[in-house]
């Protein structure tokens, strides 16, 4: 598989009046032809920002590229001109928004706002412009799609903007999509339609997607590979088997036990991650997760972990890993029988 | 219907300006002819009085002007005997419609582009420096700017003529003395507005659909940002149509500026009452042409009889 985006390294800081935030810091990963990367996290620790920065959104001031590389078909895009990077977004890299209330534009009728993208970037007429968005408009699953071309977005449900947002960001067939939580806005069961509706576009054309999610659920089913960010870097990383079946970090262990059991026959009680995430501005030197975790040991604290490889294209930035550490399968099978335990007390 | 429901609204509106504008003039003692009756015998002031029916009891002069209005007649100017309202305005309005008209073109322009500029350059030295041009824009009052202009342009460089009408050339100092506040005021209000479109999710899209910066701004930026601003140029057009008391005075512009202000002083009741009703006609008709334009620029907007 040939390689279509290379993060390397990437630090984004946010001047403010409170001081520098470090929203990104040092960030790699990379994403082959036609492969689905997620990416997991909570809010603020960075994903957008990462995906932004790839897109050249991040306004600037007050972002700050402090450092890194980003290659597309290993051409440098980080840092380059703005004419420059506009030959690459909209045509080789599409973006989803979150909200899609607000991601359109409300004065303009949603087929030009399709059409404009591809005028832009492929060297079409109006009319054929036109053609090509009412095209869009059906790939995506819109009814009535001619009639629809003429109308506002206050005339779409959310469903059918993020749909329409889709059609966008796919109007010029482009490798690499980049869906910053496409349905967080959206009713549970439109989310469904629209995750289905870009596993199926994907298995069409054949586009890259990395897919930024809070959802684990969605990730499993949708993603190859999956990073899990936390504190602005990337804790762990690998294939969903391998995180699933074996994850390494207890920042990802503490996501997986937060997902809520509904086919149990017992009703139980979420398990949170306790504590809240660090504070950007000034990040403690050791791990960022550390003053959370449960495992966490002297140096954890101390030294800022590297990045331990577990298996292929598996890595985890923790202390338990290195070989002086307690045996982290030990550690993990207690700490889950406990809950299981704890679990089964309520 | 939404269309009749507004005109009949408008037509109840300036029915209630003209009957306030009447009770209120009828609350100042004096009248017309109060300086006049220590000079003259009482039998004359007496006719005099009788000729614009003030002898007769307040709701007959009342009914009497109502009918008169609703034949567009706004009767007879007491102090310049010769002529009635209708004659004074007829005769001022075009200097002060021209003059107003170029003034609100110079402004929208020039303050539309100034409030854009400053907003792309959000705290850099432009946006500092618009917006230093808008204060004093809005803080120098127009009776020292005029004045300025006139003696540099006029008297100094000896480019455009000092005062009066005629030519287009003597419309440029008056225009531009007029302009100033206004632009400065459109400015500033489409900087903030331009400033928080820029700030919205929509702009990121098309940002990411790999737009060229001037293609967002002319066809996602402005349009959305020019909402606000289009709601305050109907009364400030209004207000600049009509001639303004102070530039036409130092212009020497034959407008219909100076009439709001003499007929005051002068108790000429039918030129305050027909300047009045001209006055408000014209800004409650400016008003529902807002109105719909916005149906045009939002369309999110819909034009309909009920509220919602």
């Amino acid at each position: 598989m040939s390689r279509l985006l290379d993060v390397n390294n990437l630090k984004v800081n946010f001047k403010t009046y409170g001081g520098e935030v470090k929203a990104v810091r040092d960030v790699s990963f990379h994403v082959d032809k036609g492969e689905v990367v997620a990416i997991v996290g909570e809010s603020g620790s960075g994903k957008s920002v990462t995906v932004q920065t790839i897109m050249g959104l991040i306004p600037m001031p007050p972002g700050i590229i402090k450092g890194g590389s980003i290659k597309f078909q290993g051409k440098e895009i980080l840092g380059v001109s703005k004419r420059e990077l506009r030959k690459v977004k909209g045509s080789k890299i599409g973006m989803i928004f979150q909200d899609p209330m607000t991601s359109l534009n409300p004065t303009m009728i949603v087929g030009k706002q399709i059409a404009e993208g591809v005028i832009a970037h492929q060297k079409l007429s109006k009319k054929e412009a036109k053609i090509k968005a009412i095209e869009m408009l059906k790939l995506v699953g819109i009814p009535n799609a001619e009639e629809r071309y003429n109308q506002y977005p206050h005339e779409f449900s959310g469903g059918m903007r993020q749909r329409a947002m889709i059609a966008i960001a796919l109007a010029c067939n482009p490798e690499l999509l980049i869906a910053d939580e496409p349905t967080t806005a959206l009713d549970v069961t439109i989310q469904a339609q629209v995750l289905e509706l870009m596993k199926d576009i994907q298995k069409k054309t054949d586009t890259a997607i990395i897919l930024i999610t809070h959802d684990l659920g969605v990730v499993a089913e949708t993603a190859q590979r999956v990073i899990v960010m936390y504190g602005g870097m990337m804790v762990e990383s690998g294939t969903v088997y391998e995180l699933f079946e074996n994850p390494r970090h207890p920042y990802t262990w503490g996501l997986l036990n937060s997902i809520p059991d509904v086919e149990g026959p017992e009703k139980k009680k979420l398990i949170p991650i306790e504590g809240s995430p660090p504070d950007l501005f000034s990040p403690p030197k050791g791990c960022p997760f550390a003053p959370r975790c449960k495992f966490a040991m002297d140096i954890c604290v101390e030294e800022m972990p590297g990045n331990f490889e577990i298996g292929e294209g598996h890595l985890a930035k923790c202390w338990l890993n290195d070989s002086r550490a307690p045996k982290v399968e030990q550690v993990f099978a207690r700490e889950e029988e406990k809950a299981i335990a704890a679990g089964s007390e309520k | 219907m939404y269309i009749v429901k507004r005109f009949i609204t408008m037509l109840v509106t300036i029915w209630v300006i003209a009957s306030l504008t009447f009770l209120i003039m009828k609350l100042i003692p004096g009248d017309p002819f109060a300086s006049d009756a220590d000079v003259l015998p009482e039998e004359v002031v007496e006719n005099m009085r009788a000729k614009y029916n003030l002898d007769e009891p307040i709701p007959v002069q009342y009914v009497l002007y109502l009918k008169n209005l609703a034949m567009l007649d706004l009767g007879p100017s007491i102090q310049s005997e010769t002529r009635t309202v209708n004659d004074l305005l007829a005769a001022g309005f075009p200097a002060s419609a021209t003059l107003g008209i170029q003034a609100i073109i110079v402004a929208l322009i020039f303050g539309l582009l100034l409030g854009i500029i400053a907003a792309l350059n959000h705290n850099k030295f432009l946006d500092y420096a618009s917006m230093v041009f808008a204060i004093v824009g809005i803080s120098v009052p127009s009776f020292i700017l005029a004045p300025l202009l006139i003696n540099f342009f006029a008297v100094k460089w000896g480019i455009l003529p000092v005062a009066s009408w005629g030519s287009f050339q003597h419309s440029v100092l008056p225009t531009l003395a007029l302009a100033v506040t206004p632009l400065a005021v459109v400015a500033r209000f489409m900087r903030s507005s331009m400033l928080e479109v820029m700030n919205q999710n929509y702009i990121k899209t098309a940002d990411a659909k790999g737009l060229s910066s001037f293609k967002i701004v002319v066809s996602h930026g402005i349009r959305n940002a020019i909402l606000p601003v289009v709601s305050f140029i109907g009364p400030l057009f209004v207000a600049l149509i009509t001639g303004t008391f102070v530039i036409e005075k130092i212009f020497a512009i034959p407008g219909i500026g100076k009439y709001f202000v003499d007929s005051i002083f002068n108790r000429d009741y039918p030129v305050i009452m027909g300047t009045t009703v001209f006055f408000s006609t014209i800004l409650v008709v400016t008003l529902f042409l807002i109105d719909i334009s916005y149906r045009f620029i939002d369309p999110r907007i819909k034009l309909t009889s009920k509220g919602d």
